[in-house]
């Protein structure tokens, strides 16, 4: 479980974050959506630590984000960024091996290999293992990044708009992955989406934000309405239910 | 290869063209190859730990005037205490002094600098450059306000002179770059890290801040130690460490620190053997080696190649 209490962010005179309160429950895909600009990245970020937050507290399970060790924590929760600069040295297999880190500290074992090779496999990557980074397209470094992600093997998973430049397969597949990791093995995903037809298809829960506040919580039945959508974004776009699936118009 | 290729150069610079006694010859050319040596692997090292911690490929430790830092730590003693006293010290101690002094005014200002600056590469080069100009000109200025016989003991502690490298020191500074070295192997997986980025880094549990000063200090401790052997070097770490980068385009630190010492001995051990031997000592290496250099440190400006 993930509880951020009374958590406030300033950057100079600005409120980015404003006494946010939220509590993520363990197991299942949480989605986080609102406009940009809304606070998403930066709540994520403070999740993850990597920004010091200013006030309130916010712990994972019994690690308190900020007191715990590093490594331990590395261990627990891991975070794919919104922008990752990744060196472009890399192939994509060293890139995907350095989320077994936290594990054997710069001496992989058998387990960390093989775990590695599981990654590149679930990713499609398997192919493009030996390529460098800075020769990849856009979408598969994307899924290099996903992958190493996947290759920490941590209970929590923070993803920030992991489906940018992914197209319909890879975005479908990585969504799959994530609800069965979710759904069988009981790992925790919060994850970013623009796309609310995602969100509302693979989410347990669906977190709405808008000016570094929390304005609405919760099942995509609840807040995929025309209201909600109208009041986050400030547009109006049509809704359809089809099946019992929910289906936003573009 | 390269490692085969320093031997030959090494056992060159010791037996070629001697003349007389092979028990003075050998003694003598052993501790300046070892000196030599000493100075190339701690440049090398201090280079490439720099360049990870600031995350491009054009600043070096001599950019950003470490090296002037020290050669100010020495002359404002020297005008304090005066020429006199300050030679009346002993070496060792006045050595292990110097790197104290360093440690704590280097972590003051280029651990306050990098903080302010690790987001934004071309303010952390102007800074830096403007820093070591700055640092120069005190130093520059000490050195006219001192009188004549107290400026030839600066100027003999801080030029870059491998004709005459003092022994006593040899075997201070060999025990601190080993240890600065073996800290420096310990931590190659991390630095591997570190190269990721700040988010990456803490992502998978290392704490980027805190390794910024440890790997500072040992940076301190490199540079001061080549600087009290032989002065600054200039541009040396910035050209060894780009051929290191040609030659073994890797991002694993364990292989891109050997080749970098390897390249670094390789040059400082085969330029000095053959300006001194071959074409009998014409030049000082440091004047050849920083003119390659800048032009290197042009071309990476001009080709964008920061990273
Ligand atoms: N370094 C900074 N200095 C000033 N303002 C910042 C800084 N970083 C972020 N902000 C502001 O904080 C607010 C929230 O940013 P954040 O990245 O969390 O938004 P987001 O919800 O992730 O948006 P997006 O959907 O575009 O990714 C934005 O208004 C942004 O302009
Ligand atoms: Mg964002």
């Amino acid at each position: 479980m993930i509880e951020i209490s009374g958590v406030s962010y300033r950057i100079g005179g600005a409120r980015i974050l404003d006494g946010i309160n939220l509590t993520l429950p363990k197991g299942g895909i949480s989605a986080l959506i609102g406009p940009n600009g809304a606070g998403k990245s930066t709540l994520l970020s403070l999740i993850a630590r990597l920004m010091p937050h200013q006030t309130g507290t916010i712990t994972v399970d019994n690690l308190v984000v900020g007191a715990c060790p590093n490594n331990t924590f590395a261990r627990k929760l891991a975070i794919l960024p919104q922008a990752s600069d990744a060196a472009p040295l890399l192939s994509v297999r060293e890139l995907v091996g350095f989320g077994r880190y936290p594990y054997h500290k710069g001496r992989p074992s058998a387990e960390d290999h093989a775990k590695v090779e599981r990654a590149l496999a679930t990713f499609g990557l398997t192919d493009l293992a030996a390529r460098r980074l800075d020769t990849l397209s856009g979408g598969q470094r994307q899924r290099a990044q996903v992958a190493m992600t996947y290759a920490q093997d941590t209970d929590y998973i923070l993803l920030d708009e992991p489906l940018n430049n992914l197209d319909i397969a890879a975005s479908r597949s990585l969504m799959r992955v994530l609800r069965d990791l979710a759904a069988s093995q009981g790992r925790t995903i919060v994850i970013v989406l623009h796309d609310i037809n995602y969100a509302a298809a693979y989410a347990d829960l669906i977190v709405a934000m808008k000016g570094g506040r929390i304005v609405a919580t919760g099942t995509p039945d609840d807040i995929v309405t025309e209201a909600v959508v109208r009041e986050v974004f400030e547009t109006d776009p049509k809704i359809h239910r089809i099946d019992g699936k929910v289906i936003i118009e573009v | 290869m390269l490692a085969v290729l320093l031997m030959a150069c090494m056992a060159g610079y010791l037996t070629l063209g001697a003349r007389g006694n092979w028990d003075f010859v050998l003694p003598f050319r052993g501790n300046k190859l070892v000196a030599l040596v000493i100075v190339a692997v701690a440049i090398s090292t201090a280079t490439v730990l720099f360049q990870t911690i600031t995350h491009n490929r054009i600043l070096t430790p001599a950019i950003m005037g470490f090296d002037a830092l020290y050669v100010l730590i020495l002359t404002v003693q020297i005008y304090a205490l005066g020429a006199q006293e300050y030679v009346r010290l002993s070496q060792s101690g006045q050595f292990i002094a110097n790197v104290v002094l360093m440690l704590i005014a280097a972590l003051a200002l280029f651990g306050t600098l990098l903080s302010k600056t690790r987001n934004d590469l071309m303010r952390m080069v102007l800074t830096g450059i403007i820093i070591a100009v700055l640092l120069r000109a005190v130093t520059g200025f000490l050195q006219r306000v001192i009188d004549p016989s107290e400026y030839a003991v600066v100027q003999v502690a801080s030029f870059a002179r491998f004709a005459r490298i003092e022994v006593e020191l040899l075997a201070v500074a060999a025990v601190m770059t080993c240890s600065a070295l073996a800290v420096t192997w310990r931590m190659r997986h991390r630095l591997d890290v570190l190269a990721l980025g700040e988010t990456a880094a803490i992502n998978l549990g290392e704490t980027p801040k805190r390794s910024m000063f440890q790997i500072l200090v040992v940076i301190a401790v490199l540079v001061s130690v080549s600087t009290a052997l032989v002065g600054p070097m200039g541009f040396l770490g910035l050209l060894v460490v780009s051929l290191a980068h040609l030659v073994t385009p890797t991002a694993s630190h364990a292989t891109l620190l050997l080749s970098a010492a390897l390249i670094s001995a390789l040059t400082l051990v085969g330029g000095q053997f053959v300006l001194e031997r071959v074409l009998g000592m014409s030049t000082p290496l440091i004047v050849v080696i920083d003119v390659i250099g800048g032009v290197v440190f042009l071309i990476l400006l001009l080709k964008r190649k920061y990273r």
